[in-house]
């Protein structure tokens, strides 16, 4: 083989939404048969560069070439033609169709739907790539697993021989994070040029062959991945050396039970048992940490703890007292307090066109005497909250959505740490924040440990659980399937049992090695 | 009986074509509120044309385009200009209805010519409507329902059979989808509304041209509002949009029925009824789980595909 073929060559290319520079003069080039990873903080630009290749977005100014020659994109349509297949971080998936519909929308030939014809040429590919997708299955019974597998067949079948996958790795179980890696190498083996979008550099430097880091939309360097440590790629992609070990001190002793939750069962809103037979302590001045697939019951813990959720049967008990039947403000007076961050991140907790201000008062108000509010105290707590967390807004009465994801999530865990609550609820407390603020956060929820908080920690990220947590209580499918020392077990036993170690892509793993 | 179900039918002809219509338009994922005002826009619009020309079917032609040129207005305010799509369409129905009256004004008490009066006097069709009591209630009328009975038919195979179909499906559902599977959704989303404005035009005009044949104020009278509620009776689904135009237009004539039966019941009562079955039909539906009979998931939200 003479030179490797570039795939894609993108020079010169700035974007800018608004007053803001999305992208500015970036470079990426792309070979055929290699992986190549962009790596690169929240907001650096990583995913308004590869939606210019997908033809979503429309650069403001410099060239794209596909190939060896240049192209505009007008719509993803052209992209599509052109052979460059995307898999967005967020499933661009029907829910209502099945596996098979998905894969013939917008295909223009042909007026009627050719259903044996296609099962047969997904088959093929199938078998061809390793992938696994049950052609009738509708989509909104398939795991996110299944649905992934979905959307890399699809851009295959319709040719595609660039893959970008978007931050692939966020919501996947380690037994599945393997098979994605197994099929990407397949890929690359058939000679396809394949862009990998993560933040998570052990698997950076695992998959692939080079790396582009972006920083604040510029491109700081491409590099060799056998050529670099991972403590350089951090320093181009922050700018300055970060410390990546996350403290961890032994919990306090004698453990002293704080919360303890006894044989919980609680129905959700389909009418479907979400929670069964849940059995945990909670002590002071433990981190205890709760992994799952997204969807085990999480949202249900927090927030029948909280009060928010009734629970069919099962008592929570909190200094003794149990406090099932409480009202969510009563139990906010015992000191639990929770910072759940939905997948929205506003969703639940705080009002985006509030402001810092406002959205303090929001909890606080029934503590105030009389019938107007005071501003004064909130406007003040707000000023230290912004100070202490190190949140970057133009000041205290600047709306919150208009925050960077990372300032919104200090937000509401700083509202919530103010109080020095007994309890500490947070759900994916680091979700969508990069490397800075989320170790700022890990320090933020250690404080709170050593203070004699406990603090229940609901997380995706099994390094950092493992990193952070005393303890991690594994959830499947609303059922408790074991708490476990992080220090005696691995990723990959946690992986199993978060699919109730009967998940066959394990094995399947296994039959393959 | 018999007679009643066979007025039943032509009673539910105008709730069968608007809602059809209000359907397709809401499969694209556009929530157009203005069926009303397209049905008015229809009706006289179908009913001048029909005088000037005294030809049927271009009556019937007029109509369709009137509609569709109302569902392009619509689409142009939402999907082009982004417009608010609940506002866009209740200004559609005032402006339907003061276009209708205002274009009608000096047509109040005309009759239709007689052409027109004759090509849609019942038609029984051979062997068909030979069926005892099937025949003479579903096959023993005019053309135009049986015009109704085809859309049924073809927009059922377009939505369940075709690629088109699928698409479509895909832009009522997550348009961010359809969009990065390289369906045109603005093409979708213009081509289908302009279809079920010329649908709901269609409906209208069967009020003018057919049921009554005369031109009168307000001739639709909120049946464009019930449409727009059996459409989720029907939940999407252009074959059960069939039965429930059928219910409806059932219970509008039950009045007449039961006064001639003899029986006595205060007419606001009866007037009544399919409103009331409305509110009841909303209340049971919103209770349906089934995921294929939820709405599109993108109904009514706009979508623009650079927005972050």
């Amino acid at each position: 083989m003479g030179q490797p073929l570039k795939a894609i060559e993108m020079k010169g290319i700035s974007k800018a939404f608004g007053s803001v520079k999305a992208n500015e003069d970036v470079e990426l080039t792309v070979y055929n048969g290699e992986v190549h990873a962009l790596l690169g903080e929240n907001g650096a630009g990583k995913s308004t560069l590869v939606n210019m290749l997908s033809g979503i977005y429309h650069q403001d100014s410099g060239t794209v070439r596909v190939n060896g020659n240049e192209v505009r994109f007008s719509s993803p349509k052209d992209s599509i033609a052109i052979g460059i297949g995307m898999i967005h971080q967020h499933f661009k998936l029907v829910d209502v169709l099945t596996a098979k519909e998905n894969i013939l929308l917008g295909r223009s030939s042909g007026l009627f739907r050719n259903s044996k014809q296609l099962t047969k040429e997904i088959r093929a590919i199938s078998d061809r790539y390793g992938l696994d997708v049950d052609p009738d299955k509708k989509v909104y019974n398939m795991s996110v697993g299944e649905k992934q597998t979905l959307e890399i067949i699809k851009v295959l079948y319709r040719g595609a021989r660039i893959l970008i996958l978007d931050e692939p790795t966020a919501v996947l179980t380690p037994q599945e994070i393997k098979r994605l890696f197994r099929i990407i190498r397949n890929m690359k083996e058939q000679g396809c040029a394949v862009v990998i979008i993560t933040h998570k550099l052990n698997e950076v430097m695992e998959i692939s062959d080079r790396i582009t880091v972006l920083r604040r939309g510029r491109t700081i360097g491409t590099v060799d991945t056998d050529k670099v440590q991972v403590g350089s790629l951090i320093e181009m992609m922050v700018g300055k050396k970060v410390d990546l070990a996350i403290r961890k001190e032994p919990p306090a002793q004698p453990m002293r039970p704080l919360l303890e939750v006894d044989n919980l069962h609680v129905v959700g809103h389909d009418r479907k048992s979400a929670l069964a037979d849940i059995s945990f302590t909670l002590h002071e001045g433990e981190i205890l940490g709760v992994a799952g697939v997204a969807g085990s019951g999480q949202k249900e813990i927090c927030e029948t703890i909280a009060g928010l959720t009734k629970a069919e049967k099962g008592r929570i008990f909190f200094d003794g007292d149990n406090i099932i039947g409480k009202t969510p403000r009563e139990i906010i007076r015992l000191g639990i307090r929770m910072g759940f961050i939905p997948e929205d991140r506003l969703g639940m907790g705080l009002v985006g066109s509030m402001d810092i201000v406002h959205n303090l008062i929001l909890k606080d108000y029934q503590n105030q005497p009389g019938i107007f509010l005071k501003r004064g105290p909130c406007a003040e707590k707000a000023t230290a909250i912004v100070r202490r967390l190190d949140i970057n807004t133009p000041n205290i009465y600047y709306p919150v959505k208009k925050l960077s994801g990372g300032n919104i999530q200090k937000v509401l865990l700083g509202r919530e740490i103010d109080s020095d609550p007994r309890v500490l609820i947070t759900a994916y407390p680091v979700r969508g924040l990069d490397i800075g603020a989320s170790y700022k956060i890990y320090d933020l929820l250690n404080e709170q440990k050593s203070r004699g908080a406990g603090v229940l920690f609901i997380g995706e990220d099994l390094d950092v659980l493992m990193d952070l947590c005393d303890r991690i209580m594994v959830f499947c499918v609303g059922r408790v399937s074991g708490i476990v020392d992080p220090s005696k077990v691995t990723k990959e036993e946690i992986g199993l049992m978060m699919t109730g170690g009967k998940e066959d892509a394990a094995h399947e793993l296994d039959q393959h090695q | 009986m018999e007679g009643f179900l066979a007025a039943t039918i032509v009673a539910s002809t105008p709730l069968l074509f608007a809602t059809v219509g209000e359907i397709v338009t809401e499969k694209s994922g556009l929530l157009n509120l203005g069926v009303e005002g397209l049905m008015l826009i229809g009706a006289i619009m179908g009913f001048v044309t029909a005088f000037a020309t005294g030809d049927p079917l271009l009556g019937v032609l007029g109509a369709a385009v009137a509609g569709a040129a109302g569902g392009l207005i619509f689409a142009f305010l939402t999907v082009s200009l982004r417009a608010n799509q609940v506002v866009t369409g209740l200004t559609l129905t005032i402006f339907g209805a003061g276009f209708a009256s205002f274009m009608g004004k000096t047509y109040v008490g005309l009759v239709v010519p007689k052409a027109v009066k004759s090509f849609f006097s019942p038609v029984s069709i051979p062997l068909l409507g030979d069926i005892p009591f099937i025949g003479p209630v579903f096959f023993q009328r005019d053309v135009f329902v049986y015009f109704g009975y085809l859309v049924v038919i073809l927009v059922t195979l377009y939505f369940y059979k075709t690629r088109a179909g699928l698409n479509l499906k895909a832009v009522g559902e997550s348009a961010a989808a359809a969009d990065a599977s390289g369906v045109n959704v603005t093409l979708y989303k213009y081509v289908h509304t302009c279809v079920g404005g010329a649908l709901c035009g269609l409906g209208g005009a069967y009020m003018s041209l057919v049921m009554m044949s005369v031109w009168q104020e307000n001739v639709v009278a909120g049946r464009g509002w019930i449409a727009v509620a059996l459409v989720i009776f029907a939940s999407w689904n252009p074959i059960k949009a069939f039965v429930g135009a059928f219910l409806f237009g059932g219970l509008s004539i039950l009045g007449f029925r039961l006064q001639s039966m003899g029986i006595h019941i205060s007419q606001y009562w009866v007037d009544m009824l399919p409103y009331a079955a409305t509110i009841v039909i909303i209340i049971l539906s919103s209770r349906k789980n089934r995921k294929e009979n939820q709405p599109p998931s993108d109904l009514g939200i706009p979508y623009f595909r650079e927005e972050r």
